[in-house]
């Protein structure tokens, strides 16, 4: 749990000190007006609501994740009852094409940045691209995610048998379900970057946002193949 | 997604058109609260109803033959998890912290007011799937509100096929929802205020939302995991919580799992989550305390930076529920001291709640009532909390009735008691009208004093030994027959509370029609939830201007006005005696 503590201590102190660099010692009691000279400037500066919307939302991610490395470990960890040990974890053998997976799904990050970065350029005709491809390779990510299960039930590793077994499907099958919400999002920022008569400001809103997204999901899948290799 | 708020801009404004649009699939934030909070009192209604037959039984064991150990089971388990989560998590933070926070942020509605509709039909269907599991086969789940495997699961237990299963998925649901509402409720602080409106002139009870929020999208998560994790324990056969046992003599098929990972994970969320019903009720209470005293908080520096470090500390204190688990002891040393430091925040928050009170021009009225009600018991609840965060008080006052009549008068009674006091305090803006004074002054006393008479002497239980869960106590050697009358007792001062609480529904109820009509503002408070333009304010909240505020949200009797009251968008040099929209606030 000292994982969970920190993580937590860290997005609190994230929080605090984002607060605290508001000006959280005002004393609001005196003075009166608009501070209309620093609200301008602080509205000038305020991120678009869907941007701090997505940052929040991956911090609840993040804590979802942590809580759930952290039950890994917990449960990994030996238990002595009397004496006896009760280790019952039997490391799962991950199969080959995790390692192709994470080179597509590295891909699809790659494929998305270069979809911003060209937005960002004025070159509509190569975002349009760079996002097909970058959910093209999501979707490549999740099949090869299947064959590897296919590939460990084919091996008799099942669910049932062995905690290291039940967390390896755990966790890749959240990663996945966190990867399919993506690609919903990902398919409106399709539609509305084909219809073209869009506002450029919010189909590049929409594909930075979907690239943060993209680059935050492949962030934990390494955290997550490394965890599962490394154990 | 338009690069501005659509909480910035009028022009973006979905207006309703058909009676669906506006009352049912609503996207206005003043309806989705209003929604959110009928459906928290339907299901708290059923709560209270299963604590009356809890309290039938305990009262009067063998009198009720319908009543049997599984069902008095089913009745404990469910009245305590839809008390804590889906009547007083749903209430706080998606009724008033709908309601109220884009109102007093000077915003028209929800950033994301799509998502915000969703937030709450979300939570109605994890409502009526929890519903549904009373009518199951098996009924819905015994298993004790913390849903503790590895009996939660096992055979033998009260809905352990069907109802606990419901269960996991219905709080699954409820914590999806609650994400989408959190994330608004987050984002439109921090991105929708309206111009002059810093942090640090949010008045109180958006602090308390705001705070609570965020501890809530990082606590349940942790809810979240095990349930993901109980459920398949429950249907795949994995072991993640589940040690290897017998169950009524056959071996299960699991092995190695850890039910203590149960509780940590189990209290990881739950800790927190009772600040996140405390939290907003401290903001809430906060301003009617001031309010109604027409004095300035005490202290709003210090009651923001408290609300915050209750928040922060609240992270660090989960397994003082786990001193008799078998964790290690060591552990139990670590918690018992953060355990006790945050009762340093919360004891800095009653001081200034008491100080605001100090030579204050105190109105008795019934949300004042309330507001001091609350400061009572939350004393009286806190100072029990200091016992118990104790290893060595605890170990002995573990599962007994000593820490249910803690928690009840900490987290039940109390917050409760604000929601009552903030329900008639913002009545007249919801609905144009005032409550029922006399049915209100009658439902605080009964309220207050019938609790106190259910909670006060369960202390004295709790320190005579007598265990809680237990459906009868049958012929225990330590248990005087006096145990056996107080307990009626208390049983029947609960059906007083439970009447006192109809009155209240009924009061809602008549003054809605018959209710006389409200001032704009009837208690002359400052904040902007009461400056609108029409009362109840419209779809967008503000005319075609959005409010700009020039001061905190406390200017109450300051020395040198004309009036004892400056709302927050008056201008500097603004010096009519009356406030804009207001008829009788000289």
């Amino acid at each position: 749990m000292n994982l969970v503590v920190a993580t937590v201590a860290l997005l609190a102190g994230i929080v605090v000190w984002w607060l605290a660099a508001r000006r959280l010692t005002a004393r609001p009691w005196e003075g009166q007006g608009t501070y209309d000279g620093r609200d301008a400037a602080e509205l000038r500066a305020r991120p678009a609501s869907a941007r701090v919307g997505l940052w929040v939302f991956l911090a609840v991610a993040t804590s979802f994740f942590t809580l759930f490395i952290a039950a890994y470990f917990i449960r990994m960890s030996p238990h002595l009852v009397q004496g006896v040990d009760f280790r019952d974890w039997r490391p799962v053998e991950e199969p080959a094409i995790l390692w192709m997976n994470t080179a597509l799904l590295g891909a699809g990050s790659a494929a998305m940045q270069f979809a911003s970065s060209a937005l960002r350029r004025g070159q509509p005709l190569g975002a349009g691209r760079g996002l097909l491809a970058g959910g093209a390779f999501a979707i490549a990510f999740l099949l090869g995610q299947c064959l590897a299960w296919r590939q460990l039930q084919a091996a008799g590793l099942y669910a049932a048998g062995n905690p290291a077994n039940a967390f390896f499907y755990v966790l890749t099958a959240l990663h996945a379900l966190h990867l399919l919400g993506g690609l919903v999002v990902w398919g409106r920022a399709v539609v509305r970057t084909s219809r073209g008569n869009s506002p450029i400001a919010s189909v590049r809103l929409s594909v930075e946002l979907c690239t943060v997204y993209w680059h935050y999901l492949l962030v934990v899948w390494i955290v997550l193949f490394g965890l599962l290799l490394v154990t | 997604m338009s690069s501005v708020a659509i909480a910035d801009q009028h022009a973006h404004l979905h207006d309703p058109q058909t009676f669906l649009t506006r009352y049912v699939w609503s996207q206005d934030h003043k309806v989705i609260a209003i929604q959110y909070m009928a459906t928290a009192m339907g299901i708290g209604l059923v709560a209270i109803a299963l604590s009356i037959l809890m309290r039938l039984q305990l009262g009067f064991p063998g009198t009720f033959d319908f009543i049997n150990p599984e069902n008095y089971y089913q009745f404990v388990t469910m009245h305590g998890m839809i008390m804590v989560i889906y009547l007083l998590t749903a209430l706080f933070l998606g009724g008033f912290g709908n309601y109220l926070i884009p109102l007093m942020c000077g915003a028209r509605d929800m950033v994301f007011p799509y998502l915000n509709m969703l937030s709450y039909w979300v939570y109605l269907l994890a409502v009526l799937v929890l519903v549904a599991s009373f009518f199951v086969p098996g009924g819905p789940t015994g298993a004790g509100w913390t849903l503790y495997p590895p009996q939660a699961i096992l055979a033998g237990t009260p809905g352990a096929n069907w109802g606990i299963t419901l269960m996991l998925v219905s709080l699954v649901i409820f914590i999806v929802g609650f994400t989408m509402g959190g994330l608004n409720y987050v984002v439109t602080v921090l991105q929708a205020r309206c111009r002059g409106m810093t942090l640090m002139r949010m008045p109180l009870t958006v602090w308390g939302i705001f705070t609570a929020t965020i501890l809530a999208l990082l606590a349940f998560p942790a809810l979240l995991v095990s349930c993901i994790m109980m459920a398949l324990d429950n249907h795949l056969g994995t072991s993640f919580f589940m040690p290897a046992l017998v169950s009524l003599g056959d071996e299960t098929v699991y092995k190695g799992g850890s039910p203590l990972l149960f509780q940590h994970l189990f209290w990881f969320f739950g800790h927190p989550e009772v600040y996140i019903v405390a939290l907003p009720a401290f903001g809430i209470v906060s301003d009617l305390i001031s309010t109604h005293a027409r004095r300035h908080i005490f202290g709003y520096r210090m009651m923001v930076w408290a609300i915050l470090a209750i928040g922060i500390l609240s992270f660090v204190v989960w397994a003082h529920h786990m001193y008799v688990s078998g964790m290690n002891p060591y552990f139990g040393f670590f918690f018992a001291t953060t355990t006790l430091i945050i009762a340093i925040p919360t004891a800095l928050k009653v001081y200034n709640w008491v100080l605001t009170l100090w030579r204050g021009d105190v109105h008795l009225t019934i949300p004042m009532l309330f507001a001091i009600g609350f400061v009572f018991t939350f004393i009286n609840g806190g100072l029990t909390g200091l016992f118990l965060g104790n290893v060595t008080v605890d170990v002995p006052l573990s599962d007994s009735m000593f820490v249910v009549a803690h928690f009840h008068m900490v987290m039940g009674v109390s917050p409760v008691l604000v929601v009552c006091g903030a329900i008639y305090h913002w009545y007249p803006k919801m609905t144009g009208r005032m409550m029922n004074e006399a049915l209100g002054r009658l439902h605080f006393w009964l309220t207050l004093i019938g609790t106190y008479a259910i909670f006060l002497p369960m202390h004295y239980l709790g320190i005579l030994g007598v265990p809680r869960r237990y459906f009868a106590l049958g012929d225990t050697y330590f248990v005087p027959d006096s145990v056996h009358s107080m307990n009626a007792a208390i049983s029947i001062a609960a059906l007083f509370v439970a009447g006192a609480q109809l009155i209240f529904i009924f009061n809602m109820i008549w003054s809605l029609k018959r209710g006389q009509p409200a001032d704009p503002n009837p208690w002359r408070a400052t904040t902007l939830e009461w400056q609108t333009p029409e009362t109840p304010p419209r779809h967008g909240n503000w005319g075609p201007e959005l409010p700009v505020v020039y001061r905190w949200a406390y200017e109450y009797g300051a020395p040198g006005n004309a009036v004892d009251f400056v709302p927050q968008n008056r201008p500097p040099d603004d010096h009519t005696v009356v406030a804009v929209g207001h008829g009788r606030n000289v």
